[in-house]
């Protein structure tokens, strides 16, 4: 099972996946070999308590280090807001979380997992967020990679997607932003510090709603240097009590954060901020400018949503929203031009402040997905995760551009794909060789075949000479052969028609190794020719050809040739 | 399958591998224990040192004197180090296709391989490996770059001369070949050669060969190596370690089924154990600092130093000690103490869980925070300032021939009060100390060496179970100082391989089969017999088509129509004679067989028994068969379409092969 995520968009049962698609009336983990965790983010493991341990499921759960680090600490953020805030009942409770995360098994990156004595796993770096990771799944030669959510072009922390040239069956890619090609990021960047800058001149409040650990750690070290550079003294708060938590995780794990930062860390590390700060709640009512960072990101809970709602009557106010929003929050419906917002029990709110959408997020776009198409190499592309219009879109790019089927089922839907792996089989040296110091080079008019005995005991395959198979097995060889008698008219004596034939054969045949031996006889390769004496006939001489099954070919072209005669001897 | 061994230092080892058509180099190690026969370079002017008597020859020559000094008894090179190479003749290093690093400590040569022998190929190591190799070999060029020495002896390396010199000098081995320091910008070249890889990763090369780094246990990043292709396996095992101390633990279930298992890096004291030395460590330490003396710690700036910080942050507190400063002087202290924070992956579970929370792994942070540990790039600057006594110095290197250590010792040698404590096992101390003496501070020896025992290799060879165990020769003998210690060899049957330096040892190994792929359409054409049960037999014609050493078997192509009217010469018509038939087994029922002819419109047949079989004559067609046991022969004459009938009757009794 490829993640485990939850829909922030709904607040009753839709909001988990329905693993009834698994299994009806079995236990999941008779039906899954692992589970694959691509990344912190609760889109992608938000589900995982409820899957593991209210489903019931006990095998592996794989993901990477930083993941495993981060990703109960964001589950029980969601829990508090869940249970204690919105009060849900029927929901995972701490314990389940930490029940749940005993059965995650950490990876490194390249490392390959061998998750049963078929099924292979290996994680790619991804960009995206801290930890985040491509997988690679794979059964003998076939496999299939899932990418999560990747970023392909480096940020201000994190690196670029990376995948070698591992030719997949099956790539199966986010398409979050399956058309937008994003504009160079320093455009985007200076237009969010313009942005920033311009609202707290005028006096205005700043409002970032962000995931505590990711896009958050971007844009500080953005505003930060922004604000060294600029000289400015406008407060910025970094709200809830994860922020040092997730500065730390950056310092720790800084082997996953980009190349320049990791070269630099032991003279300064870029995740300790001079300005920015730890947010109070009080703080919300203070007058005068201030930029706030505010989780969760898509406004649908929490303290982002209490602030938004304080700040929101203001026009001199501003909400950046950085990133994707899912349909159903607060965040995707301001974003969709709603500015009359029904909140709970039927009060209205005004947005008057002003809305601004900046693609900061780190998804790949459009050019960056059909990056990673042309770095893999796969056979077969499937979508997921975006809306089906630009799906659409991408799809049609995809089969164009690379020639490869694209798929992007609905959610229910099943795709088949045939593959047709080549058998691997164990092949003697010897045989081998013989044929290897034939010369490698494959003759393009009549290539040379391998000949050999495939023995097939159990699952245990071995291709060997014919020789080896039957001394294995203890058989004897049946030798058959055959003598063709050839009559020709010639009144010589039988040492003078050997010779005859001798001079014939060695003048056509100019490839072979034709022999002339001591008692009369001739040789072509392995096969005989004696000639005789007819019993009845003087004028008639008999030639005896004799050669084995194996030679049948030369054999039976050897009569057919002498069949015709010799060329008369030249006097 | 071949190994030539380049080294004759058991734990700094360097061997190359020729496994099928690649070329493999296991470890990089720079024997540096040369430089224990040259004077120490001091950071500031040595009255002492400087004033050493020349040596001169028992007639009195004295044409050495510039070039060798005499110190109570010992004769010593005044001169810029030198270290003892791998063996760079033995074969030609431009072939080596990679370079396997096991641990930082083991791809010191590294430079001298990479940008002196033409190498084009590819190093493999972990990050850690890197990164704590990287900040060994900056230290190493800090310590002799920024003392410039003059002289630089070469007249004591003729061998005319050398015969005439005193142990040891005059049996140290190819000292023609021994060279000064690299440059940084050499290590630099040589480090951008490495491509990083993770454990368990499966690595190709050249799709002949594939390579695995597994945890070792020893250090950080440390790995032992998997070296296999579809049959066969050989495991490299160079410096492990079964002690839990910080890095993650040795991987010990991939070494299984190993065809070959070469087996380097084991603890150099193999009587002392760690533990122990420990414990010894921290009470003289106290026992020196509490009577108001300094203690002195020769060390390398990563490895042991982590666990010996760590045992004193559990252990300063409970022995009053909270007040004494400890000073960790390296160019690359900070460094060090830094990157160790950040290699969660790399370590045990204990301090991965503390990453986790998320806290610093190694208490060295707290001890840095608080004040109790401080470092300093060296005794200049800032550390003159701060320089409080009593106190505990860490600091290179432990050869005590150059680095910060050099000050320490002439600083505080002459002082009975203070006590030098030896902990890393690369060099005999009383070598070590030799250019020091007379000396009056104490000196304690505890070396801590982590890695495997002949007890747990014995009892790790009985569990991976080797065909072939192969080590440097110093394993298969007792050491000479204790060679009534017959539990102090490896002991294992077959009786494991010994090399020594310089040796090429072709290893015991048959290849019989590889590994080939038969492509789906081949496959499906191919026609299963069953011989004997659960045993089937196919036969196979197919392309053979390689390409980057795999090989592919294809379907054979469709005989080309025979061109239409257009007459072909002869030659054309001459069929390839390497085109041959399958063989064929089994034996022909004479009933039967004269039978299917009557059925196939044969008449007149006749059966005649003979000694070994049986003679069935067709007379209608003048034709003969003999049929024996294991042979069959038509005489017939020349009429191809008979002569092709009456053979594919007989071929219906008989199974191809």
């Amino acid at each position: 099972m490829l993640d485990c995520g939850m829909h922030m968009g709904f607040n009753d049962d839709r909001r988990f996946p329905d693993f009834s698609y698994i299994t009806q009336n079995g236990r999941l983990t008779d039906f899954l070999d692992c589970v694959i965790i691509s990344h912190f983010h609760l889109d992608h493991c938000g589900a995982l308590p409820y899957f593991s341990e209210m489903v019931g499921y006990d095998g592996p759960i794989y993901m990477t280090h930083p993941t495993q680090a981060i990703c109960p600490i964001l589950l029980e953020d969601y829990r508090k807001i869940a249970v204690d805030k919105k009060g849900e009942a029927n929901f995972f409770t701490s314990q389940m979380i930490k029940d749940c995360m005993k059965k995650v098994v950490a990876v490194h990156l390249h490392q390959t997992v061998q998750v049963d004595d078929e099924l292979e796993i290996k994680a790619y770096y991804a960009g995206h967020v801290l930890g985040a990771a491509m997988f690679q799944i794979k059964v003998g030669s076939e496999s299939v990679v899932y990418t999560g959510d990747y970023n392909m072009t480096p940020d201000r922390h994190l690196g670029a997607a990376w995948i070698d040239r591992c030719r997949p069956n099956l790539l199966i890619t986010e398409s979050t932003y399956a058309t937008t090609i994003r504009d160079s990021k320093r455009c985007r960047e200076r237009d969010f510090l313009k942005k920033v800058h311009e609202t707290v001149e005028r006096g205005g409040k700043v409002l970032i709603p962000v995931f505590a650990l990711g896009r958050a750690q971007e844009l500080c070290i953005l505003l930060e240097t922004f604000w060294e550079r600029m000289n400015l003294k406008v407060p910025i708060y970094f709200s809830t009590g994860l922020t040092e938590k997730a500065n730390h995780y950056y310092k720790l794990f800084i082997t996953w954060t980009n190349q320049k930062i990791r070269k630099t860390f032991v003279q300064r590390n870029m995740f300790e901020f001079k300005h920015i700060k730890a947010f109070d709640r009080a703080f919300a009512d203070n007058p005068g400018p201030m930029v706030v960072f505010a989780t969760p990101g898509m406004l649908h809970a929490g303290q982002s949503l209490q602030i938004f709602r304080k700040w929101a009557g203001n026009e001199k106010n501003m909400v950046i929203m950085p990133g994707y929003c899912v349909q159903g929050t607060v965040g995707h419906k301001i974003l969709s031009g709603q500015r009359k917002l029904e909140m709970e029990g039927r009060q209205v709110l005004e947005v008057k402040m002003q809305v601004e959408y900046m693609s900061f997020s780190a998804h790949a776009d459009a050019k960056g997905i059909m990056q990673l198409v042309g770095q893999a190499e796969p056979e077969n592309v499937l979508l997921v995760h975006g809306e089906a219009k630009k799906m659409e879109f991408l799809r049609q790019k995809i089969e164009q551009e690379f020639r490869v089927s694209c798929y992007m089922p609905a959610n229910g839907e099943t795709v088949t794909l045939p593959t047709s792996p080549n058998i691997p089989v164990g092949i003697s040296l010897g045989l081998l060789k013989r044929e290897m110091a034939q010369g490698l080079l494959p003759e393009t008019k009549k290539p040379r075949l391998l000949h050999g005995t495939l023995i097939m005991k159990d699952s245990n395959l071995r291709l060997v000479s014919s020789e080896q198979a039957l001394k294995e097995l203890g058989l004897a060889e049946h030798q058959l052969r055959f003598t063709c008698r050839v009559h020709l008219q010639d009144t010589r004596k039988e040492q003078e028609t050997a010779l005859r034939v001798y001079s014939h054969l060695k003048s056509t045949l100019k490839d072979h190794c034709v022999q002339h031996l001591p008692d009369g006889s001739v040789t072509v390769e392995s096969i005989l020719i004696q000639a005789a004496a007819h019993s009845e006939d003087p004028g008639t001489k008999v030639l005896l050809v004799s050669w084995t099954y194996q030679d049948e070919e030369l054999g039976s072209f050897l009569t057919a040739l002498l069949k015709k005669g010799l060329p008369q001897a030249p006097s | 399958m071949k190994l030539y061994c380049l080294s004759g230092h058991p734990t700094l080892p360097c061997n190359v591998l020729k496994f099928k058509s690649t070329t493999i180099m296991l470890d990089c190690g720079l024997d540096v224990t040369s430089t224990l026969n040259f004077l120490p370079l001091p950071l500031v002017q040595s009255p002492r040192l400087s004033n050493l008597p020349g040596w001169s020859l028992k007639d009195g020559n004295a044409f050495l004197d510039k070039e060798l000094k005499e110190c109570s008894g010992h004769v010593f090179v005044d001169s810029v180090p030198e270290f003892c190479l791998p063996e760079t003749e033995l074969i030609d290093l431009s072939t080596v296709d990679v370079i396997l690093i096991s641990n930082y400590h083991c791809m010191m040569a590294l430079p001298y391989i990479t940008e002196h022998t033409g190498f084009t190929g590819t190093v493999y190591a972990t990050e850690p490996t890197v990164q704590i190799g990287r900040l060994l070999m900056e230290e190493l060029v800090n310590f002799i770059e920024r003392v410039p020495k003059a002289q630089s002896a070469s007249l004591w390396k003729n061998k005319g001369i050398q015969r005439l010199l005193p142990s040891p000098l005059k049996d140290a081995v190819g000292v023609s070949t021994w060279r000064g320091c690299y440059t940084m910008q050499e290590v630099n070249s040589a480090l951008s050669k490495i491509q990083l890889v993770g454990y368990s990763q499966k690595i190709e090369l050249f799709g002949a060969v594939q390579v695995t780094p597994l945890s070792s246990g020893y250090a950080l990043g440390s790995s032992n190596w998997i070296i296999q292709s579809h049959y066969e396996k050989v495991s490299y095992v160079s410096g492990s370690s079964l002690l839990t101390t910080h890095p993650q633990p040795m991987d010990q279930a991939s070494l299984k089924n190993s065809d070959v298992l070469i087996l380097t890096g084991l603890t150099q004291i193999p009587t002392a154990n760690p533990d122990g030395m420990v414990g010894e460590f921290c009470s003289n330490l106290a026992l020196t600092v509490r009577n108001g003396g300094n203690v002195l710690v020769p060390c390398y700036p990563s490895g042991v130093i982590y666990d010996l910080l760590e045992c004193l942050y559990q252990y300063i507190d409970s022995a009053g000690l909270s007040s004494v400063p400890f000073y960790f002087i390296s160019p690359v202290a900070n460094s060090s103490l830094e990157f160790s924070q950040i290699f969660a992956e790399w370590l045990c579970h204990n301090k991965q869980s503390k990453v986790y929370l998320p806290e610093p792994p190694f208490p060295h942070a707290e001890l840095i925070q608080t004040n109790k540990l401080k470092h300093y790039p060296s005794i200049h600057g800032d550390f003159s300032n701060d320089f409080r006594q009593p106190c505990v110095v860490f600091t290179g290197h432990p050869s005590l021939r150059f680095g910060d250590v050099v000050h320490f010792m002439e600083l505080w040698g002459k002082s009975s009060l203070n006590t030098v404590i030896f902990t890393e096992p690369d060099f005999s101390y009383l070598e070590a100390l030799a250019p020091y003496q007379p000396l009056a501070m104490k000196c304690i020896y505890c070396p801590i060496d982590t890695r495997l025992n002949f007890i747990q290799v014995s009892k790790l060879l009985k569990e991976a179970q080797p065909l072939h165990v192969v080590c440097p020769e110093q394993y298969t003998q007792p050491p000479p100082t204790q060679s009534h210690r017959m539990d102090l060899m490896i002991d294992c049957q077959p009786p494991a391989m010994s090399y020594r330096r310089a040796e090429v040892l072709a290893l015991p190994f048959k290849r019989r089969y590889e590994k080939i792929e038969i492509m789906p359409e081949l496959a499906d054409s191919l026609v299963p017999m069953e011989i004997k049960p659960g045993i089937s037999l196919a036969t196979v014609s197919a392309v053979l088509h390689t390409k980057d050493n795999k090989h592919v078997l294809q379907p054979p192509p469709r005989p080309a129509q025979p061109p239409g009217k257009k007459r072909k010469r002869v030659s054309e018509d001459i069929p390839d004679c390497k085109v041959l038939k399958p063989l064929l087994s089994g034996s022909i029922p004479v009933e039967q067989f004269v039978q299917t002819l009557e059925k196939h419109g044969f008449s007149d047949i006749k059966v005649e028994d003979t000694a070994k079989g049986h003679i069935v004559l067709l007379q209608e067609a003048e034709t003969l068969i003999q049929i024996e046991e294991d042979s069959t022969h038509i005489i017939c004459d020349n009429d191809e379409m008979l002569r092709v009938r009456l053979r594919d009757l007989v071929l219906k009794f008989l199974q191809k092969f």
